[in-house]
């Protein structure tokens, strides 16, 4: 049973050779745009925490910034 | 019409569905996976070796609709002047490239057992390695031009040229006589593939869709963090 599996008559290699690469091929692409998704924001909140009080106040009116710093949070939870 | 689209409204949605978005790609991708590898049936010629099918063909259909949708946002952004419809085509090339190095790659292992050859400049391969250009240049362009209103206008002028090679890759089959079947599944037309295999085709065609989506998603709120970032420097 296993090895019908595994050998699929002769063609277990290229079956399982193109079924690897495909599912690497997306957990290479969600890794390097998860990456520079959580950089990007911890850049942002780096910047963010730098500002003064008067510019804090300015920056928080946008709703944007606050779901970029709470979704910064809750990627690092 | 172009409010719906609004930056901070996509941004609000997409912080809160990207999570539900990969548990929904990991449910129907293991059902997707089981179907192709287990349960579906192997064909009477092609032996077992027809699984392939059910990663190449979703592959080749995503990387195709992608470039598609990306050439009509462009010309979108190219005539109303919309930058956000330019960081949308931006965030969904990542996607679209590596579908299409997907369904090349798979096509070339299935060709090996069937085809006997790795490779053929047949017209629906050589087409398909056009498009694989065409992204490559898209991408390669956002990176090289630091200006972005010139980034605009460059990537545009690469995606709608590109999207004229999309009608080619899909008639190419039917203008010239070339190793590459003829398409099994249409919609206007009935389809002649077995039900047994068009539901798991269908499945890992939704699972492909949902990991499309996602990056799309992901890479859509990096781009917008990146343009909040300089907007902070500007405070």
């Amino acid at each position: 049973m296993i090895n019908e599996i595994l050998f699929m008559k002769g063609y277990g290699l290229y079956v399982w050779s193109a079924f690897s690469f495909t599912l690497i091929s997306f957990a290479i692409l969600y890794t390097l745009i998860k990456i520079n998704l959580v950089k990007e924001q911890n850049k942002f909140s780096t910047k963010f925490s730098l500002l003064d009080k008067e510019k804090v106040k300015v920056a928080q009116i946008q709703s944007t910034h606050r779901e970029i710093l709470a979704s910064e949070i809750s990627s690092k939870i | 019409m172009f409010k719906l689209f609004e930056p901070n409204k996509i941004f609000s949605i997409n912080s809160r569905i990207t999570k539900y978005i990969l548990l929904l790609f990991i449910i129907v991708l293991s059902i997707g996976l089981v179907e192709a590898l287990f349960l579906s049936p192997e064909d009477y010629i092609q032996s077992h070796s027809v699984r392939i099918m059910y990663v190449h063909v979703p592959s080749a259909w995503i990387a195709l609709g992608i470039f598609s949708l990306m050439a009509l946002l462009s010309i979108i952004s190219f005539i109303f002047k919309n930058k956000n419809f330019s960081i949308i085509a931006k965030s969904l090339a990542p996607s679209g490239f590596v579908f299409n190095i997907v369904a090349l790659v798979t096509g070339s292992i299935w060709g090996k057992p069937t085809w006997g050859s790795w490779w053929a400049w047949d017209a629906r391969i050589t087409s398909m390695l056009i498009l694989l250009l065409f992204y490559a240049m898209y991408i390669l362009a956002w990176r090289i031009f630091g200006e972005r209103e010139k980034a605009i206008k460059i990537t545009s002028i690469i995606a709608i040229l590109g999207a004229i090679n999309v009608p080619i890759i899909k008639l190419s089959v039917d203008w010239w006589s070339t190793l590459h079947q003829n398409s099994s599944v249409n919609i206007l037309s009935e389809s002649t593939i077995h039900p047994s295999m068009l539901l798991p085709l269908l499945m890992m065609t939704a699972a492909f869709s949902l990991f499309a989506l996602l990056i799309f998603l992901m890479k859509y709120n990096t781009e917008l963090i990146k343009i909040k970032n300089k907007g902070l420097d500007r405070l």
